[in-house]
């Protein structure tokens, strides 16, 4: 009776509680100068690079990546509270955070040295939007469909084509792109592609918008005509991206941010309903506190064997799926237990918008970064099923 | 946090379920001779009273020992009250009552129930549910007298034992004390809740530890069993579900692990118990209804006959979720303290481990 699934019992030392101190008066600072609204999710959704600026000068962007190149050597665990303190607060963080999850691991591990000196301090420093250039209007889940194409030339490489619902793209510095550099073959479908680090200067790249159903201005088409880029932003192994793929996935997917996107609206709930609720809605909040408690647990224990050195694919996979299933539910649940609030309550206003915020944003969050159906297929993989 | 001495003991636990509590080989047999011969290689292992410290007759292992005997004995779904036997130790020793030998259980393992010290030192009140109570000598009880709590041993024979079962037909008791006059009764040093929230982790770890095993087998024979010409675990239908029992195993074994991590660092009453444990056991109850649910989806016809061991787990999960209070009564307890500390209490209190 083997078990895979393993859950280490982390407990945040005490460092990382007084760092929670630290951020939450950041955020009370920034709160009071008027930076952002917390109970204000679409504000979350939004970049502000003073913002991002004043985090960098705090420590709390590149925390785990070595000080030679602008991070400060931190732990997994302390990076955890700095992104769920921000996260439930709905903090402008889009503009550095893709760099610091996912776009600065990758250029730790691959990128040629003098560009690592060049690129990861300013992204320390909260300087640098990065996007992720992967889906194509043909290639989304499968992303090794992908079509647009790297052509060798003197020097560097072409890029003609286009990526697709490319989050950022116009605010954005840099992409870290994948582009075919030969055909897929027959033994291997996953073979030929290549990892490309994409200043978004150059001459040749025209992002487009494209407006979601939220009204919001958030993806983008991504043109390339003839755009250069230098060999030395060629990331990793050349045809061989697909090997680079899996070990960034863990840190990507079992963040806090992954389950508390819509965490406003049980907070608003839990103002809503005051101090004495009736049997249902106590009843119904108390799952809801499990089931987050229980998130947030997972969570900090994949952190904790992160820190450890330990690779929880599989695990790293549960919380993903539970928990972007669990934050896509949350505003059906909030609405159900709110049903037979007092219509002139306090906070009904409140509770309402954000509501009506949080249905709009739902579809999205069991698409992005990695779909459902493709998450519990890597989950299937990992118990030994395909 | 584990440490060496959980991995050895964990082990002697798991070696002596392999040797003698072989889910089959109980399933197949045709009497209890079994059960005599397993309890006495956990007794003699020491492991009956693990939380019992050998100055009060048991053998001192740590809070973490006990808690990783359970997660393995929930792993075997296994029939004997081993849970229930730690647990009373666990409870005599917090009162310095010497633990008596042999089977013993707890009492009262529903919320609502409530027994009573009177005046003359005897005990008063209906237990409904208690695991195992037929088959034991003694009872350790939580009594209230007053504003005080009381740990009581008492003797099974000097209470009224009316037989139940639960859905897995374990001995499931209702235990009435009527003017019943304990061995030993002592002032406890915490109130009432103590012995729920124990219960409450004690089982969940039991929870998880079968959803282990239930993911488990359900992944071997999904590898094994042909249909259509194909393996049925290549079926991406079939993948989606066997994923969502690995996420609720995994949900299961997180809180529960988390609630005891608590608890052995912490002590019962410490101020993260509650949330920890009433998650804990609300979470893994949820993950029982859907992990069984699929278990028995992957195995088909065949999972549902009597002589397949599938059932020995999953009518244990759904049994043991109503054990210490149910999904229901720890979210109304758990939404209701959650509420009554307000909004700005609520992100405070989830992050403070």
């Amino acid at each position: 009776m083997t078990n895979q699934l393993q859950f280490d019992q982390i407990r945040l030392p005490p460092e990382c509680q007084r760092l929670r101190e630290d951020v939450r008066a950041f955020i009370a600072d920034e709160v009071a100068a008027g930076t952002f609204v917390p109970d204000r999710p679409s504000h979350g959704d939004t970049h502000n690079r003073a913002f991002s600026q004043r985090v960098g000068a705090k420590g709390w962007i590149g925390m785990t990546w070595p000080k030679k190149y602008g991070g400060h050597e931190r732990s997994f665990l302390e990076r955890h509270v700095v992104t769920e303190e921000f996260r439930v607060v709905n903090a402008p963080v889009r503009l550095h955070f893709v760099a610091d999850r996912q776009s600065g691991p990758i250029l730790l591990k691959y990128a040629p040295e003098h560009v690592k000196q060049d690129i990861l301090p300013r992204i320390c420093r909260g300087e640098l939007c990065f996007v992720i250039g992967m889906s194509e209007p043909n290639s989304g889940s499968d992303l090794f469909a992908a079509k647009t194409k790297a052509t060798k030339v003197d020097g560097g490489w072409t890029i003609n084509g286009s990526k697709i619902w490319t989050s950022n793209a116009h605010i954005a510095d840099y992409m870290l792109g994948l582009f075919r550099t030969s055909p897929a073959t027959k033994e291997n479908r996953r073979h030929g592609l290549t990892q490309f680090l994409v200043d978004m200067k150059t001459p040749g790249i025209t992002v487009n918008p494209i407006i979601q159903m939220t009204g919001q201005h958030d993806f983008n088409e991504v043109v390339f005509d003839d755009a250069f880029i230098p060999d030395d932003h060629v990331l990793g192994e050349i045809d061989g991206a697909w090997k680079q793929a899996t070990s960034e996935l863990a840190y990507e997917r079992s963040g806090p941010e992954r389950f508390l996107e819509t965490y406003y609206v049980l907070a608003e709930l839990v103002r809503a309903l005051g101090p004495d609720p009736d049997l249902r809605s106590a009843e119904g909040l108390g799952r809801l506190v499990a089931q987050l408690h229980t998130l947030r647990r997972m969570s900090v224990s994949v952190a904790g064997m992160l820190q450890a050195g330990k690779e929880p694919v599989v695990e790293s996979s549960i919380v993903k799926d539970l928990g972007t299933i669990w934050e896509q539910k949350l505003p059906e649940r909030v609405r159900d237990l709110s049903a037979f609030l007092e219509p002139d309550a306090s906070n009904r206003v409140t509770l309402d918008e954000q509501l009506g915020f949080a249905f709009k944003i739902a579809p999205k969050l069991t698409i992005q970064g990695g779909t459902t159906e493709i998450l519990r297929g890597i989950i299937a993989r990992g118990l030994g099923l395909r | 946090m584990t440490t060496e001495s959980d991995h050895i003991v964990a082990e002697t636990a798991a070696r002596i379920f392999a040797d003698l509590a072989d889910p089959q080989t109980i399933n197949n047999a045709h009497d209890s001779g079994w059960k005599n011969q397993l309890w006495r290689a956990l007794s003699d292992a020491g492991l009956t009273l693990a939380w019992v410290p050998e100055n009060l007759g048991g053998a001192g292992a740590s809070l973490n020992d006990g808690f990783a005997i359970l997660g393995a004995a929930g792993r075997y779904a296994l029939p004997v009250p081993l849970a229930e036997t730690l647990l009373a130790g666990w409870l005599l020793a917090q009162a310095g009552i010497e633990a008596p030998a042999g089977v013993m259980t707890v009492a009262p393992t529903r919320p609502r129930d409530r027994v009573t010290l009177n005046a003359d030192a005897t005990l008063s009140g209906t237990a409904r549910g208690i695991p195992f109570a037929k088959d034991t000598e003694h009872i350790a009880v939580l009594a209230s007298a007053g504003n005080a709590t009381i740990i009581a041993l008492v003797k099974t024979a000097d209470c009224r034992v009316n037989e139940g079962r639960n859905l897995s037909g374990d001995s499931s008791d209702t235990v009435v004390f009527d003017r019943t006059k304990p061995v030993h009764s002592t002032q406890a040093p915490f109130d009432g809740s103590a012995l729920m929230l124990m219960g409450a982790t004690v089982r969940s770890l039991q929870l998880a530890g079968a959803l282990e095993t239930i993911l488990a087998m359900s992944v071997a024979y999904a590898n094994e069993r042909v249909a259509f010409e194909r393996k049925i675990g290549k079926f991406q239908a079939v993948q989606q579900n066997l994923a969502r029992l690995a996420g609720e195993t995994a949900a299961a074994l997180a809180a529960a692990g988390s609630a005891a991590d608590t608890i052995a660092q912490d002590t019962i009453l410490g101020g993260a118990v509650f949330l920890e444990a009433a998650a804990a056991k609300i979470r893994a109850g949820e993950a029982t209804a859907e992990g069984a649910a699929i278990a028995h989806q992957v195995f088909g016809a065949i999972g549902f006959t009597n002589e397949h061991i599938l059932h020995r787990f999953t009518l244990r999960l759904l049994s043991w979720r109503d054990d210490f209070g149910s999904e229901s009564h720890w979210a109304s307890t758990l939404g209701g303290a959650v509420a009554a500390r307000g909004a700005d209490q609520f992100w405070p209190m989830l992050a403070a481990r």
